[in-house]
């Protein structure tokens, strides 16, 4: 195609006229106004605790997918629970910031060992930590178990091992760690029951 | 503009008139100062709801962290330790965001069409996706929210959780928060909530507690109860009167049609004069000249 200089000039003249008429409002517009989807509606809602204090405040964990078999469920909000009794539905800053702990790079999720004067810790399974705490503690409470004091009387205290609970427990489960623990003969213990 | 789950009542660079038969009731945030604790859970609900996360910050010797709003931290708790009276410390906390005012700057400065807009409940959205990153609202801004991304070159702000909001939720914000500091609801619930506390306030010897609504702006959809009315500058340099600048209103006010004029004048006269002398003729004797030039 030939253009000459005129008709060069021409067209970028009629360009520019109908463009600047376009960005003077005579245009039509398209674009659509939308909030952003609310990204909570089919999500699987699962009730849990907080994990951190033992103000224990009630979750809402939402999370991918709807547990079907080829759905690899992940937690991607947590908010409070309006139907929890203890803090209907707020947070505070560290509970608000949960899904972060879940998915934290640093997050412990299995048992570790660090033998005495070592500085590596050591993966090791739920059965070995189970066994090894279970047969440290037979081996103590049989060296140092006092079944009656100097006067004769029976006792049935472990004075050498202490014992330390969960702090979001509930009560019932407070008493069920208290019975079990109690009955070993163990007296210091905390399991920060106030749920 | 049928698809929309909130009705518009404002778009950024847009004349025709949005469909306003429906209507809507007017939602408000609640901030309360003298429940406030600064524990920020406020901050951390939001960046949780909306998918941001800002860089750890440095430590500056102060609560302020960060210290200052962001492309990701659209709400910040800024304290002030302000002596009123000799030896009577108070330290106060304001939580800082969108105002999501009436009358908004930033909706009046922006020239992208769509790129803010105002929901009939008052919410003022930004729409990201059609922003050119000028950064114009931030300057039409009273309260200086509004942060230009280095990475997107877009602007963001607080939405008031406009995608809770639409579905009948409170922001995350306020949902969170641990004192009750942050209430969520209509407009004249939330103003009737305000009025109750500073009666409170006052008979706790706050005198001239007041609420914080400012009419320079046509009031706000985010509205404060401040222990000390009579000088909002003292919680971190709240404005007193806060008014679009006078910049924005004459460019985007008086000024644009006048523009649009004067722009339309020079095609219609450009177009009158070609039509009345026509295109310039080369005379064949000034051709004749520039040939044998050559």
């Amino acid at each position: 195609m030939q253009v000459t200089r005129r008709q060069f000039f021409k067209f970028c003249a009629t360009g520019l006229g109908g463009s600047s008429v376009a960005m003077l409002g005579f245009s039509p517009d398209n674009a659509l106004a939308e909030v952003r989807e609310f990204k909570l509606t089919r999500s699987t809602e699962t009730r849990n605790t907080c994990p951190y204090c033992s103000v224990s405040c009630g979750l809402i964990m939402h999370s991918l997918g709807d547990k079907a078999k080829n759905v690899e469920a992940s937690i991607f909000h947590i908010e409070g629970d309006p139907d929890h009794p203890v803090n209907r539905g707020t947070l505070c800053p560290k509970g608000a910031g949960l899904v972060d702990f879940i998915h934290s790079p640093n997050r412990l999720k299995y048992p570790e060992y660090r033998a005495p004067g070592s500085k590596e810790w050591q993966r090791i399974s739920w059965d070995d930590a189970f066994s090894r705490v279970a047969r440290l503690m037979k081996d103590d409470r049989d060296k140092n178990f006092i079944a009656k004091n100097a006067d004769g009387a029976t006792v049935n205290r472990w004075l050498s091992t202490g014992f330390l609970a969960a702090s979001a427990s509930s009560n019932e489960s407070g008493y069920i760690t208290h019975k079990a623990i109690r009955s070993t003969g163990v007296l210091a213990f905390d399991n920060q029951a106030r749920v | 503009m049928a698809l929309q789950s909130l009705d518009i009542t404002r778009r950024s660079a847009t004349t025709t008139p949005s469909p306003s038969q429906r209507k809507t009731q007017e939602v408000a945030k609640l901030i309360d100062i003298s429940k406030c604790i600064g524990c920020k859970a406020c901050q951390v609900a939001c960046m949780e709801w909306n998918d941001t996360r800002d860089a750890v910050g440095s430590n500056h010797g102060v609560y302020d962290n960060p210290m200052d709003l962001t492309e990701n931290s659209w709400t910040v708790m800024r304290y002030a330790e302000v002596e009123l009276e000799q030896g009577k410390l108070e330290w106060l906390i304001r939580k800082d965001g969108c105002m999501h005012c009436t009358e908004p700057g930033c909706l009046k400065a922006c020239p992208a069409p769509g790129a803010v807009v105002q929901y009939s409940n008052g919410i003022v959205d930004f729409h990201e996706e059609n922003c050119i990153g000028c950064g114009y609202c931030i300057t039409g801004c009273p309260f200086n929210i509004p942060r230009l991304s280095k990475k997107d070159s877009k602007v963001y702000k607080c939405t008031l959780c406009s995608d809770r909001v639409a579905v009948g939720q409170e922001p995350a914000c306020a949902k969170t928060c641990p004192t009750g500091a942050i209430v969520f609801g209509i407009k004249e619930a939330m103003l009737h909530h305000a009025e109750g506390r500073v009666a409170d306030l006052k008979n706790r010897g706050f005198a001239k507690a007041g609420i914080y609504d400012p009419q320079g702006v046509g009031g706000t959809h985010v509205i404060y109860v401040l222990p000390h009315a009579d000088r909002p500058e003292i919680y971190c340099g709240l404005p007193r009167n806060p008014s679009i600048g006078p910049m924005v209103e004459l460019w985007k006010g008086a000024a644009k049609p006048l523009a649009s004029f004067g722009l339309a004048m020079v095609v219609a006269a450009s177009f009158f004069h070609y039509v009345t002398k026509g295109p310039s003729e080369v005379s064949p004797e000034i051709e004749k000249e520039f040939e044998d030039e050559k």
